[in-house]
């Protein structure tokens, strides 16, 4: 019986990870075959294995030759970056005031921000491009990192805030009595505490920006300046889908977050299951 | 020279008075302790001495300072939480060491006074260790250290024992006596446990629903207890009550007769400490035995009696659950109340 459960278990398992795995097999087997085409066989592997998609999509360049892949990575690996940075640091601060301080319109404000959430974000285009219209932010990466630091702000103020609760008050006022003014004990005590929120919540945050694609498409206009998503898409055209270079583009922009991924899996088991258990 | 005091504190949350006008004077170098039950407004005051709560209303005045407005950090105060509070994420040394490191003290000194305080509490050992790989009594050491590096004009403490076991409770005791004699500071220390407040401190004050009940050498609260609720709260098992009514020469009560003492008239209340009771053939006071707990030679027998139940000392083996047997008070041990409880009227 058991063997049999043990059985069915492990059938179950297998059958979803070849769910899973087997589109993102069917990208490798487009970045790697010859040919610009879908073909419609379902054999995940290709017949025959080139390198040219890649060299392609990161040799490309505009008409004034500027390298248009170098630029895109950048403009890309600068807005994410920005854009954690940014929203981590209102976030975290208004996280601990949330968490910590009592003050009128605490409870109403958090509620505001859950609200927000509610919205897709198609309906905030027009508003939001108009903003950036009278701030003058149109295809700038400025504007779109101010876009994308306070989207995500009220989901990482929810994780964050959620994680300082359960942070025990005793140990701020240990530090307290110990001399810290409160910005120290929010510094040397709480945030490497935690640690692994913050972990998360960045990580969360990066990746949002990294993978973001209609406010980008909007709000920019020069190629040089593309976000990777927007540059991937312009490989799917009217008359002609370069699926080839698509899919190659597809992995080379998933590298960086898997990378990433990969080096704070430790923290995000830790962050995942933080608050469960105390201690 | 009084180090702490407190003129007219109140303090409540919400709808609930905690704190409700207590006035307390502590002198340099004393070891007082505060007692009483959960939610009687102790720690209450301990937090708002160290300027983690502010009052309502009322002073707080350390060395002769107000120090109402005044942050944690500007008050010179040390203190020892219930659950230790150390900081998880640094070393014991430099859990020792944060409060120095805050103050920017030269290295040389930092590491002198860490130095001192570890030999003095016995954690050289485990000075590169984290809070995690320590035991109970060696997180409590550290959460003095942490204090005693600073050395603090006065030593706050938050039920620091309450989560150790038995035995190293009573050896913490010790320590801490130690360590009062040694600095010579002033220590406020809020316990729940009458046992600690009759062996640690040089005064004890009680306190009952937000209000000072009683305050002085512990031996004075245990003889001559102000009113019924120190006379209970202090001793184990706790002082009997019984109500009575004067007459004559007599206290009479259901089901027993007393001789009057003192110059109290009309209902009282009577209290008799169980050590002052024995067990006997004959006496003024008679019941059912409901429990016995014995503690080798001698023990205490608990009796359900017309006029409610009575805790009394037994010697020898001869009690049974069950029995009906008589009680007979020891000489003139009789503590007389007024027959509300709030005053007491004669001490023996």
């Amino acid at each position: 019986m058991t063997r049999l459960r043990l059985f069915a278990l492990n059938a179950l398992l297998t059958l979803l990870c070849v769910a899973t795995l087997y589109p993102v097999l069917w990208v490798v087997k487009l970045a790697l075959s010859p040919t610009q085409t879908l073909s419609l066989s379902a054999n995940p592997l290709p017949e025959a294995v080139t390198l040219d998609h890649f060299r392609a999509v990161l040799g490309s360049s505009d008409a004034q030759g500027r390298w248009l892949f170098g630029r895109q990575l950048l403009s890309s690996l600068v807005v994410s970056g920005a854009t954690t940075l940014v929203g981590m640091s209102l976030a975290v601060t208004a996280a601990y005031a949330l968490s910590r301080f009592r003050f009128p319109g605490k409870d109403s404000g958090l509620q505001l921000l859950l609200v927000t959430q509610m919205f897709p974000a198609t309906l905030m285009l027009v508003p939001l491009y108009s903003l950036l219209q009278t701030l003058g932010l149109l295809d700038s990466l400025g504007g779109l990192v101010l876009v994308y630091a306070t989207s995500s702000l009220p989901f990482c103020v929810w994780m964050l805030k959620g994680y300082f609760d359960t942070l025990p008050r005793e140990l701020e006022e240990a530090a307290l009595m110990d001399g810290a003014s409160r910005w120290q004990v929010f510094v040397k005590i709480v945030l490497p505490l935690a640690r692994p929120a913050l972990a998360v919540t960045a990580l969360f945050s990066f990746m949002q920006a990294w993978n973001e694609f209609i406010l980008a498409a909007t709000l920019l206009n020069d190629a040089a300046r593309f976000t990777l998503p927007v540059a991937l898409q312009r490989y799917v055209g009217e008359y002609k889908t370069e699926w080839g270079h698509f899919a190659a583009g597809a992995l080379l922009i998933s590298a960086p977050v898997m990378a990433l991924f990969f080096a704070l899996q430790r923290y995000l088991i830790g962050g995942l299951t933080a608050g469960a258990v105390k201690g | 020279m009084s180090d702490v005091r407190l003129v007219g504190l109140k303090k409540r949350f919400g709808d609930n008075a905690i704190v409700k006008g207590v006035d307390l004077e502590v002198q340099a170098g004393e070891f007082l302790v505060m007692v009483g039950p959960s939610g009687c407004g102790k720690t209450t005051l301990l937090r708002i001495i160290a300027g983690l709560e502010t009052a309502d209303e009322g002073e707080v005045y350390l060395g002769g300072q107000r120090v109402n407005e005044l942050p944690p950090r500007e008050r010179d105060v040390g203190m020892v939480f219930q659950s230790y509070a150390l900081y998880p994420h640094m070393t014991v040394r430099e859990n020792l060491a944060f409060g120095l490191t805050l103050r920017k003290l030269p290295r040389a000194d930092i590491d002198a006074r860490v130095a001192e305080a570890a030999r003095m509490l016995e954690l050289d050992a485990l000075l590169d260790r984290k809070p995690k790989a320590l035991s109970g009594g060696q997180r409590q050491r550290v959460a003095m250290g942490r204090v005693i590096v600073r050395r603090p004009r006065l030593f706050l403490f938050d039920e620091p024992l309450s989560n150790l076991d038995t035995a190293l409770r009573v050896q913490m005791r010790g320590e801490l006596s130690r360590l009062h004699r040694q600095l010579g500071v002033t220590m406020l220390y809020v316990t729940h446990d009458q046992v600690e407040a009759m062996t640690l401190a040089t005064r004890v004050a009680v306190f009952n629903q937000g209000l000072l009940q009683q305050l002085g050498p512990p031996m004075e609260l245990y003889l001559r207890p102000t009113n019924t609720f120190v006379a209970q709260f202090l001793g184990s098992p706790s002082m009997n009550l019984l109500t009575a009514r004067r007459d004559g020469a007599h206290f009479r009560g259901a089901g027993f007769t007393l001789d009057a003492v003192g110059e109290a008239s009309g209902e009282v209340k009577l209290g008799l400490r169980p050590q002052d009771l024995r067990v006997a053939d004959e006496g003024p006071l008679r019941g059912e035995v409901l429990a016995v707990e014995r503690l080798g030679f001698d023990g205490y027998a608990f009796l359900q009696t017309a006029a409610g139940p009575l805790a009394a000392r037994f010697e020898g083996s001869s009690v049974e659950v069950g029995q009906t047997v008589a009680v007979r008070p020891l000489g003139d041990v009789l503590h007389v109340f007024s027959a509300d409880g709030a005053r007491a009227l004669r001490h023996p």
